[in-house]
């Protein structure tokens, strides 16, 4: 049990340094999208395919737009913070506002297999590659 | 200026510890309001990718902690090519100075974001004092 427990915690931990590694990597190339825009987003490959994450705690599915057009992604929505009137306040640093955000992805992304996926404030962003640009082996004669 | 506020891009915070961890993963700082009624002192943190059970609050001598475990198994066979955000488990401890009723503390964490009801106790209840 010991040793599964201690292999999870270096899962984890090689994780995070992966994920740190790609920091505001080339991978967007010459596209338009550039970093610095709410929301900040995770780009992952998965097999041939690109799962992009993105945090929005507080917001409501219902507030949360998702479209994909060609290799065109745009993320718009509300992040509401409310209180109730007559409190008084010790601390306040969450955001609240609207946001918009588009990405070009540097690949032929099969927009009609898509899928969006919110779940705990988290936005999972399913991108499967089209056939076209999948890659294929070739044969050596 | 319009009433429509973009939101900025807040960086996350590594949770800066006295004593060495014990565990090598990194834990950040979760944004948090707090607020106070007469009655209660209310909490809302920002925990995105904690679940109901990856919550664990304590009270111990007026110091709160608060844990949010992420869920990595979403994580399986995905490998990072592009990132703007570091990923981890959310831990933070506030010294409260008000007298909370312990027994009467209620949690929900609603997309991502948990929120903490904390009841003061009947003497922390705030008199109000006749000006002469």
């Amino acid at each position: 049990m010991m040793t599964t427990g201690m292999r999870a915690l270096d899962a984890l931990l090689d994780l995070q340094r992966a994920i740190s590694a790609s920091r505001g990597s080339g991978w967007f190339g010459s596209t338009t999208t550039g970093h610095g825009t709410f929301p900040p987003v995770n780009v992952f490959r998965q097999g041939d395919d690109f799962v992009l994450v993105a945090e929005l705690p507080g917001v409501e599915k219902e507030g949360l737009d998702v479209q994909i057009k060609g290799r065109r992604v745009r993320i718009k929505g509300t992040k509401k913070v409310e209180f109730a009137e007559g409190d008084s306040v010790h601390r306040r640093e969450r955001r609240s506002g609207t946001f918009d955000r588009a990405l070009v992805i540097p690949a032929d992304i099969d927009g009609d297999e898509a899928k969006a996926e919110y779940r705990d404030g988290v936005l999972a962003l399913h991108l499967p590659r089209s056939d076209a640009d999948r890659p294929r082996s070739i044969q050596i004669s | 200026m319009a009433t429509k506020q973009e939101i900025e891009v807040q960086n996350k915070q590594e949770v800066a510890t006295a004593q060495e961890a014990t565990r090598s993963a990194r834990y950040y700082v979760p944004y948090t309001d707090i607020h106070e009624t007469d009655e209660a002192l209310s909490i809302a943190m920002e925990v995105p990718g904690v679940a109901k059970d990856g919550v664990a609050v304590t009270l111990e001598k007026d110091i709160l902690k608060v844990a949010g475990q992420v869920d990595f198994s979403n994580y399986e066979g995905l490998e990072p090519i592009y990132t703007e955000y570091e990923v981890g488990h959310f831990q933070r401890s506030f010294s409260l100075s008000n007298k909370i009723d312990q027994g009467a503390i209620s949690a929900r964490v609603e997309n991502g974001v948990l929120h903490l009801n904390l009841p003061k106790t009947r003497e922390a209840a705030p008199r109000r004092i006749s000006v002469q």
